[in-house]
Parts: structure tokens; C-alpha cells; sequence
């Protein structure tokens, strides 16, 4: 039917007015607004784990230091963990896959746009919750690996843990159903001509990392389900006295927490990937070889688990067998350095403040990736188990890695979202003094570490000699928060008055590049046709994707309706497992009922509107 | 235009018809019925892996056909078996750490 | 030319795999809760054996009654195909019978659940006795759970049958209950070999 309808002349051309009112994005399943929502929430609680973080660092600037009690240090490192990790790293990357993806692709929203909006809502009332516990003076306290039988009722009879248990169960299901979400937008929502060897790499990250979401986060999900049996209903999964072994949830954990790993960095791989070919004016270096690198990693990190648990008694063949496959992985990780310094090579770099991060990840996820390899061997391991080498390295890895590609993100795509490019000089400026505060706060704990200085410690002695590393942490420490500070302010200015960005500001090759800035609510007034891998970049070929994606139509694409359902839903899971402290079993009980109305009035609503045509 | 598509998937019933599921669901109950035999007959070394290789023949009747992924899209396939792979060898990694690696000392292999 | 193109797929039904959305979205949820139940299933193997105190696997399982259980649930299986048949064919008198079947079949199981898990409390064996009770009953608890929200949803498409909400053109609804519904069947296929009958 509508082949002949293509030139479509009687319909009044809809000026459509998008509505910008508070209830316009509660009820919102466009994913653009819901990606700007979890940007937005993610930078919030970057500040909140950042604030934890520097408090942390006060009480460590000095030896037998008083400022805080060690109670209260046990809360905040753990909640500074649990946020930087659940709260900000990887609702920043899928505040990305939502606002990117869909338009790198081709496609006008994702497979389930409800469905994401009851992602977010369930990872914004998750994360309230989570910190709800500051407020009852309850705060998680367990570290954020929660290790058993620290966990147990009869070491941790506060609701501290409570807190932690139910939060990150909450914030597993928001996670879980991203994954299906983004899977089934890359398998399905590709526009003609995209193939799946022809997708921008951030795209292709997103896909792996969307499976490791699905497939680790069932299994934290168990564990963590198992850990309030045995809080709530007496069971008996981590008790040793009856016959339990609290060695299980450390198996269970990492067999989650290294996927994980590879959720929070393969994300930033994939900015970097598209960022470093953007601006050498090249194509990427080997992109079959970087694709199937980063499908290689997903598919290994589930065979290097108990490389977190050498200290716990293994046995040599254990040990080995884990010894071997985590030196194996980083192979894969070290083709793709390689891949991106050769797109590099020859190239005519441009040094925008997005390259600069992407480069700057390079070199520093490098560092991290060295030291990673020193512990990957277990006697050298056992060395360092527990102290502050271990959290240099994976600080150096994960705000080397996925922090410095996120920013990358942020100055290459800021002009795509808003309109508006960020300031250069200023930007510049945030990148070195965000590369001088962390190397300042991240690369003396190489020394404290190796000094003996143990982590998740309140405070240590004079007789340690590590007081000036310390010292040195604590000033970067506050140095790289001012530097944040700097992105603020770039943000705040360019959206009052930064400079205007056309629909292709760097002459990128993808296809989120020929839509307009910001894009319409629709994306693409009509599905364009992709022939190659860098569309943009072939003068013929742009031309004819330009022709289709800035042509405004007469008539606006039909889009999905608004929805109050996502939220109502989103509430009643969240409710549901917060009653479950009630520690009374039908309580929760009323929650699902709450959810179960929710669910089914989401089904029987029609997701289009009901417009006379059908 | 898109119509061609939705005849695409029109042609279901052809490849299955109803007396093959009736089969497929004979072939389920004498495979159970087989399981529980060898359980009672108790045949020593070879009841595990016979009993593993009936109860996977089962599961590969049941997903092949009444999910029928044999007759559908390889995608279907896909997304399926990356997640019961991962699965698999999960399991089976526990398994082998605590049942069968020496060395292992814990507490639930120390009174296996 | 391309124009043409881009517009004869311009359509909120267009997929680039021709494939339905919700199809996909579904499988790739079934490959997730493999790891789920995967997960709940490694916990029991790691503690086969390892309880402290009785009663023991040996002592409460009750081989036939499990049996004729684990038969009701895989022909709910076969009913389950065959409504999806009788939804496609248009023939609301066999989807509803097969659809029947089902909700009968899958609460018969739940059934004998609920008389075993009373049964086994009754013979001393709790949540809290052991490795073994905890581990048994939290992974057969969460299977029957689902199983409780599968006859809910068979419910649901029943009452919509006979309100005539299941034409030929709803049979993809149908199917993806029914997909639901073999997975469950299969956890139950692996459980009932890994955890009654293998000792
Ligand atoms: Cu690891």
C-alpha cells in the first residue's frame, strides 16, 4: 500500500511540535531523550561516587588519620565502588548505545522502545534506593564484591546489606533487559545495506557487550538471590557451618565480575574505534581483525574468572589453568592497541579534544593492561592480592579505559545531540588536567602497594613509609575533580552559546553523521541505503544518503506513542524488592500484584497511534 | 512491499504437521520412560552418561521441534545457543572444580 | 533509485532480518535465563553431598510420583504445539481445547509441587535443614514460579480466545507463550535427570 502513496501530496504537512514538559519525558520512549536521561543520571551519581571518593582520600592523606570513623570508610569506599561501577560506568556506555546506536544504524528508535524506558526508570528508582541507605545511616558496607561470609546476618545484622543485595537486584533486571534491547535493535533494526561487517565499531561493541549483559547478569542475579535467602529466610548457601562454602559466591561473582570488566571497557573500545579513524581520516586498521578481537574477548573473559581468587586456595591446577587463559586474553586486547596506533600511523591526524582522549586511553589502558598482566601470573599475584597495586591498576584500567573513552564520547558526539560544538580550548584543557590528576592520584599507588600498604583499610601507620604517596594521591585525587569540573562548565556554556555544529562537523564516515543536528524526533524521514562501511566518506554514496536523511518530508514518520506504563512498572519492581526487608514473605507479595497491573495494561496498550488510516 | 514478507512466514504448517507433534510428543514420554528404566535398573559406570545423553536427546526434541528452531531462522539459533553454551560450560566448570580437581579443598568438596 | 528504495522500506514493520522483533527479543531472553537456571543448577551440583545433616536425596524422593509429573509437563508440551496449531489454522474450538489442556496440564504439575514440598517439610526436609534443602528448594521453587507465570499468560491468551482476540494473525502472541512454555519444559527435562535421577 504505501509504495504509491511515496509522494503523498493531500496530507497537511504536520508541523509537529515536540513537547518539552516534564510529562513529556516521564512518558517518553524515544530513545535519544531516554539516553539523554541516562546521561544525565549517570553524570549525578559520577558526582555522588566522586565525593565519596575524595573523602576517602582525606582520610588517607595522613597516617592514623581521625576525620572519619572507620565505619563510615567502610560504607563509603564500598558505595564508591558499587556506584562508579553499576551507578555511573555502565549507565554512562548505555546512555551511549541509546543515543548512538540507533542512529549509526539506521534506525528510528530501538526494538522495544518501552521496554528501554523501563530500563532507565528501573536504573534511576534503583539507584534512589541504593542511596537511600545514606539517609537511614545504613550504607552497604561489604566492599563491592560483598564477599560471604562477611555478608552473613551474623556478621552484618544491619540493614547495611540489605541495602546492597536488594539495590544491585534491582539495577540487574534494568541491565538485562538493555541487553535483549540492543541485541535485537542490531539484528533487526539495520537499515537496507548495513551489514553486519559493515557496522560502525561502537555499534559492534555494543552487540558484544549486550551479550555479555545478558549472559553475566543472570548469574549475579542468582548469587545475589541466594545471599538474601540466606539473610531474609535462614538458608544455608554460604554457611560453612552447614556445609555451605563461602568460596561459592566468590566463584559466582567473578564468574560475573570479569565479564563485567569487558561490559565497562569494551564500550569505551568501541568510542575510541570510531573516534581514531574519524579524525586520521582513515578507515580503521584491520576492522575485521578489532570486531573479532572484541567478540573474542567477550566469549574468553568467561574462562578467567578465578584469576580473582588465587589467594583462596585453588590448587596448582586450578591455578594454572586460570594463569594460562587470563595471559591468553590479553592477546586479543593487545591486537586492538595495535590496530588502532596503525590506523593512526600515516594518517592526517587531527588532535581534537575527542582524539585526544581516545589517544590518551590508548596509553593509559596500556599501563593498566600491564600491571593486569603481572598478577595475571599467581605467585606474583599473591604478592599483591589486597593491596593499593591492585587498585592502581584497575583504577588505571577503568578511569584510563572506560573514563577517558567516555569523554571521548562525550566531545565527539555532544555536537550530534545538541547542535552545538563544546569548546576546543577548554576542552583541551580538560583533557590534560584530568591526564595530570589521575596519573597524580593513581600512579603512586603503584608504590603504596607495593610497600604493603592494604586496600579497603581506614587507616595505616607512620611506619609504612607511604604517607608521601598518599599525600600525592590526595591532591590529584582533588585535582582531577576540579578537571571534571571543567566539563560542567564546557557543557553549561556551549549549550547557552557554543558554536553552531552543521550535520557532519568532523567529516566523519557514519551514519549518524547524515541526519541533521540534533536529529528530529524521527531520525531518518526515510531509511537510507548503506553500501559500504564508511557511507560518508564515498562521495556518490553520501549524496544519495544525504538526499534521503536531511530531506524534511510532508509527512513526519509514524512514531511510537508515549507511555505512562514504563514508569508505573518500573515502580512496582522496585517496590516489590524493597518490601522484601520487611523480611515477611507475602509482603512483596503486594508489590507484584502492583507490577502485574502495570504489566498488563502495558500489553493491551497500543504502542502506535490509532490513526483512522489502518 | 511489505506484504511479501508477512507471506514469507505464512507457509508455517507445513514443514510440522499435527500427527509429527503427536510422534515427537510419543518419542518424549518412551525417552522418559527409558530414563526411568535405566534408573532402576542401576547399570554402574554407563547410567550417568546414558541418562545425560536421553535427557539431551529430549531437550533437543522439544527445542528443535515444538520450538521448531530446526525449520527457523539461524538467528533464533544464535542468540539461543550463546547464552546455553555459556550456560554448559559454566555448569560444568563448578562441577569439575569441586567434584573432580584435586587440590580443591573447600568446604563441600571436603565432604563430598 | 535509492530514494525508491528507502521508501519502499519505510514501513514501522521494515526489519533488516525479516524476522520478527519480538521473536528475536524473545530468544535472546530464553538464551539469558539459561544462565539463570544454568546458575541455580551449578549451585546444587557443587553441593551434591555436601549436607551435613538428613534427610538426605534418597530419603524423600519419590521416583514415580516425579515421574508421572515430569510426563504431565512434557505433554503440556505437545498441547501447547498443538493450540499454537489450531491458532494458526483459525480453528478457535482446538486452540481453546489445547490451550485448556495446557492450563490443566501445567497446574497438575504445580500440583504435585505443592504436595511434594509439603510432603518433604512434613519428612523433616526445610529450607533450612541443609545444603541440600536450601539448594533444592530454591532452584525447584524458582522453576515452579515460572511455571505459575506460564499458566497465568495461558490464562490470559485463553480468555482472549474466547473473546475471539486470537485470529490466525495473533498466532506470533500464541508462539511466543508457547516458546516460553517448551523452555520451562526444558529446565524441567534437565532437572529431573541432574537432580532426581542421577543419585
Ligand atoms: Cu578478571
Amino acid at each position: 500500500m504505501s509504495v504509491s502513496t511515496a509522494p503523498a501530496p493531500a496530507t497537511s504537512p504536520e508541523t509537529h511540535h515536540e513537547d518539552t514538559g516534564l510529562w513529556s519525558w516521564i512518558t517518553t520512549v524515544d530513545h535519544k531523550r531516554i539516553g539523554i536521561m541516562y546521561f544525565v543520571t549517570s553524570l549525578f551519581f559520577l558526582g555522588v561516587g566522586g565525593i565519596e571518593a575524595l573523602i576517602i582520600r582525606l582520610q588517607l592523606f595522613s597516617p592514623e588519620n581521625q576525620l572519619i570513623s572507620a565505619q563510615v570508610y567502610n560504607q563509603l569506599f564500598t558505595m564508591h565502588g558499587t556506584t562508579m561501577i553499576f551507578l555511573v560506568a555502565m549507565p554512562q556506555a548505555v546512555a551511549f548505545f541509546n543515543y548512538i546506536v540507533p542512529l549509526q544504524i539506521g534506525a528510528r528508535d530501538v526494538a522495544f522502545p518501552r521496554l528501554n524506558a523501563l530500563s532507565y526508570w528501573i536504573y534511576l528508582f534503583g539507584a534512589i534506593y541504593l542511596n537511600v541507605s545514606w539517609f537511614v545511616g545504613a550504607a552497604p558496607n561489604t566492599s563491592w564484591v560483598g564477599y560471604a561470609n562477611l555478608t552473613s546476618t551474623q556478621f552484618s545484622p544491619g540493614l547495611n546489606v540489605d541495602f546492597w543485595v536488594l539495590g544491585l537486584s534491582i539495577l540487574g533486571v534494568s541491565s538485562i533487559m538493555g541487553g535483549v534491547n540492543f541485541i535485537t535493535t542490531i539484528i533487526n533494526l539495520r537499515a537496507p545495506g548495513m551489514k553486519l561487517m559493515r557496522m560502525p565499531l561502537f555499534t559492534w561493541m555494543t552487540f558484544v557487550t549486550s551479550f555479555l549483559l545478558v549472559t553475566a547478569l543472570p548469574v549475579i542475579a542468582v548469587a545475589l538471590i541466594l545471599l538474601a535467602f540466606d539473610r531474609f529466610f535462614a538458608t544455608n548457601f554460604f554457611v560453612a557451618s552447614a556445609g555451605g562454602d563461602p568460596v561459592l559466591w566468590q566463584h559466582l561473582f567473578w564468574i560475573f565480575g570479569h565479564p563485567e570488566v569487558y561490559i565497562l571497557v569494551l564500550p569505551a573500545f568501541g568510542v575510541i574505534s570510531d573516534v581514531i579513524p574519524a579524525f586520521s581520516r582513515k578507515p580503521l586498521f584491520g576492522y575485521p581483525v578489532v570486531v573479532y578481537a572484541g567478540v573474542l574477548i567477550g566469549f574468553i573473559g568467561w574462562g578467567v574468572w578465578s584469576h580473582h581468587m588465587f589467594t583462596s586456595g585453588l590448587g596448582p591446577i586450578a591455578d594454572s589453568f586460570f594463569v594460562a587463559s587470563t595471559m591468553i586474553i590479553a592477546i586479543p586486547t593487545g591486537v586492538k592497541i595495535f590496530n588502532w596506533m596503525a590506523t593512526m600511523w600515516g594518517g592526517a591526524i587531527r588532535f581534537t579534544t575527542a582524539m585526544m582522549f581516545a589517544v590518551g586511553l590508548v596509553a593509559l589502558f596500556t599501563v593498566g593492561g600491564l600491571s593486569g598482566i603481572m598478577h595475571s601470573s599467581a605467585p606474583v599475584d599473591l604478592q599483591q592480592h589486597d593491596s593499593y597495586f591492585v587498585v592502581a591498576h584497575f583504577h588505571y584500567v577503568i578511569v584510563g579505559g572506560i573514563l577517558l573513552g567516555m569523554f571521548s564520547g562525550v566531545y565527539y558526539w555532544f555536537p550530534k545531540v545538541t547542535g552545538r560544538l563544546l569548546d576546543e580550548k577548554l576542552g583541551k584543557l580538560h583533557f590534560w588536567s584530568t591526564i595530570i590528576g589521575f596519573n597524580l592520584t593513581f600512579f603512586p599507588m603503584h608504590f603504596s602497594g607495593m610497600y604493603g600498604m592494604p586496600r579497603r583499610t581506614w587507616t595505616y601507620r607512620a611506619e609504612l613509609n607511604v604517607e608521601i604517596y598518599n599525600q600525592l594521591s590526595t591532591v590529584g585525587a582533588f585535582f582531577l575533580g576540579a578537571s571534571t569540573l571543567l566539563l560542567l562548565w564546557n557543557i553549561w556554556k556551549s549549550l547557552k552559546s557554543g558554536e553552531k555544529a552543521g550535520h557532519n562537523p568532523w567529516g566523519a564516515p557514519t551514519l549518524e553523521w547524515s541526519i541533521p543536528s540534533p536529529p528530529h524526533h524521527y531520525n531518518f524521514p526515510a531509511l537510507p541505503e548503506v553500501r559500504s562501511r564508511e557511507p560518508l566518506w564515498n562521495d556518490d554514496e553520501r549524496a544519495a544518503i544525504e538526499a534521503v536523511t536531511l530531506h524534511e518530508p510532508a509527512t513526519e514518520p509514524e512514531m511510537p506513542n508515549p507511555s505512562f506504563w514504563p514508569i508505573v512498572v518500573a515502580f512496582g519492581i522496585t517496590i516489590t524488592w524493597a518490601l522484601v526487608m520487611t523480611g515477611i514473605w507475602w509482603v512483596p507479595l503486594l508489590g507484584l500484584a502492583f507490577t502485574a497491573l502495570g504489566v498488563y495494561a502495558w500489553a493491551f496498550e497500543d504502542p502506535f497511534k490509532k490513526k483512522a488510516a489502518h | 512491499m511489505s506484504t511479501q514478507a508477512e507471506h514469507g512466514h505464512g507457509d508455517h504448517g507445513s514443514h510440522a504437521s499435527v500427527k509429527f507433534y503427536w510422534m515427537i510428543g510419543g518419542i518424549l514420554a518412551a525417552l522418559t520412560a527409558l530414563e526411568v528404566a535405566a534408573y532402576y535398573m542401576e547399570l554402574g559406570a554407563i547410567e550417568v552418561p546414558l541418562l545425560l545423553i536421553l535427557s539431551a536427546a529430549k531437550f533437543v526434541l522439544v527445542v528443535g521441534f515444538f520450538m521448531h528452531l530446526k525449520f527457523d531462522s539461524r538467528v533464533f539459533t544464535g542468540v539461543f545457543v550463546a547464552g546455553l553454551v555459556l550456560a554448559v560450560f559454566m555448569v560444568s566448570a563448578l562441577i569439575l572444580l569441586y567434584h573432580w580437581v584435586p587440590g580443591f579443598t573447600s568446604v563441600a568438596a571436603g565432604s563430598a | 533509485m535509492a530514494e525508491a528504495a528507502a521508501v519502499a522500506h519505510d514501513d514501522h514493520h521494515y526489519t533488516s532480518t525479516g524476522l520478527n522483533s519480538w521473536k528475536v527479543g524473545f530468544w535472546t531472553f530464553i538464551g539469558s535465563e539459561c544462565l539463570f537456571f544454568g546458575t541455580l543448577l551449578s549451585t546444587y551440583m557443587v553441593y551434591k553431598g555436601a549436607a551435613l545433616q538428613g534427610p538426605y536425596p534418597g530419603d524423600v524422593f519419590d521416583i514415580p510420583l516425579t515421574t508421572i509429573s515430569t510426563f504431565v509437563l512434557l505433554m503440556s508440551s505437545l498441547a501447547m504445539v498443538l493450540a499454537l496449531d489450531g491458532v494458526q489454522r483459525g480453528n478457535k474450538r482446538l486452540a481453546l481445547f489445547w490451550l485448556g489442556v495446557v492450563i490443566v496440564f501445567g497446574s497438575i504439575f504445580l500440583g504435585f509441587q505443592y504436595y511434594e514440598f509439603t510432603h518433604f517439610v512434613h519428612e523433616g526436609l526445610t529450607l533450612q535443614q541443609s545444603v541440600f534443602g536450601s539448594t533444592f528448594f530454591v532452584l525447584t521453587g524458582f522453576h515452579g514460579a515460572h511455571v505459575t507465570v506460564g499458566v497465568i499468560w495461558m490464562i490470559s491468551l485463553f480468555v482472549m480466545g474466547l473473546r475471539d482476540k486470537l485470529p490466525p494473525e495473533k498466532a506470533l502472541s500464541v508462539e511466543i507463550a508457547g516458546l516460553y512454555w517448551h523452555f520451562v519444559d526444558i529446565v524441567w527435562i534437565v532437572i529431573f535427570v541432574l537432580v532426581y535421577l542421577i543419585p
